[in-house]
């Protein structure tokens, strides 16, 4: 089956979203990474949708439906490098992804986690080993 | 008032499945890229397009995408109109209202896109399958 693929670097999870998503494959990707919080006891997700050429109504409410289930899962969700044509076109569509923290690019989107995260976190983090698939 | 204009070519897309509405996207794309539209504009359309194609999916049961280049004057015109033999729509004013929604969606399908494009023109009737039109000019 076709899925987007998760990486995950210590307390963080990544998705690149290099695809046209239809519909399923977004509602794929939201139950993997609902998942993998989980399994990875995640504390940050950072989405890159630069790639991504339209953002609808329907992959704009994964996104939203992502942010929320990982904050109800103590882990914090950034979306990053939304084109600015595809912002316009957002907004005026009337979605403007309440909820959802956005950053410029993936580093600050890192950073962005990195802070939050560490606001929260009294105790050790896993930094453990890396795995990819 | 009718939406006008002369067709000057043509090209249709079935929509059946969740797939076929990324075609729907790929293809309304190539057109717009094809006719010069800015970034922007290629964007709206192809966002809308998508709302559209989804619509038709999953309130028709299927249908069909029929993307027509349209003359108008010294205008050119970018027409989409979709189809579908679904149960139509009862109510079309409180269709286009924004948040309301018969699906499991937002309820920014219909109303989003007509902000998006330019025309818009809705032909249903209840039991008797839903039709919508509508052209981005440049």
């Amino acid at each position: 089956m076709e899925r987007i693929p998760i990486l995950r670097m210590g307390n963080y999870l990544l998705v690149t979203i290099q695809v046209d998503m239809h519909d399923k494959l977004a509602l794929t990707l939201q139950d993997d990474l609902t998942n993998r919080i989980i399994e990875a006891n995640a504390k940050g997700v950072l989405i890159d949708i630069s790639s991504l050429e339209i953002v609808d109504s329907f992959i704009g409410r994964t996104l939203a439906n992502i942010a929320s289930m990982a904050r109800v899962l103590d882990a914090e969700t950034v979306v990053v490098g939304m084109q600015p044509a595809v912002a316009i076109t957002l907004v005026e569509l009337g979605m403007s992804l309440p909820g959802i923290r956005t950053a410029l690019n993936v580093e600050s989107g890192m950073e962005y986690l990195r802070e939050t995260v560490e606001d929260h976190e009294e105790s050790d983090g896993d930094f453990g080993d890396s795995t990819e698939d | 008032m009718a939406i006008s204009g002369t067709v000057q070519k043509t090209e249709t897309v079935p929509i059946v499945s969740s797939s076929d509405v990324v075609l729907v996207r790929q293809r309304v794309r190539i057109w717009t890229t094809e006719m010069k539209f800015s970034l922007v504009e290629q964007t709206k359309i192809v966002t809308a397009a998508s709302e559209l194609g989804r619509n038709t999916l999953e309130h028709g049961g299927g249908g069909s995408l029929e993307l027509a280049l349209v003359v108008n004057g010294a205008r050119q015109g970018l027409r989409l109109r979709f189809s579908d033999k679904g149960p139509g729509i009862v109510d079309i004013a409180l269709a286009m209202k924004d948040g309301y929604t018969t699906g499991s969606g937002l309820g920014l399908g219909l109303g989003g896109s007509k902000r998006l494009m330019n025309e818009f023109e809705i032909d249903t009737k209840p039991g008797d399958g839903t039709t919508i039109t509508t052209i981005r000019w440049k």
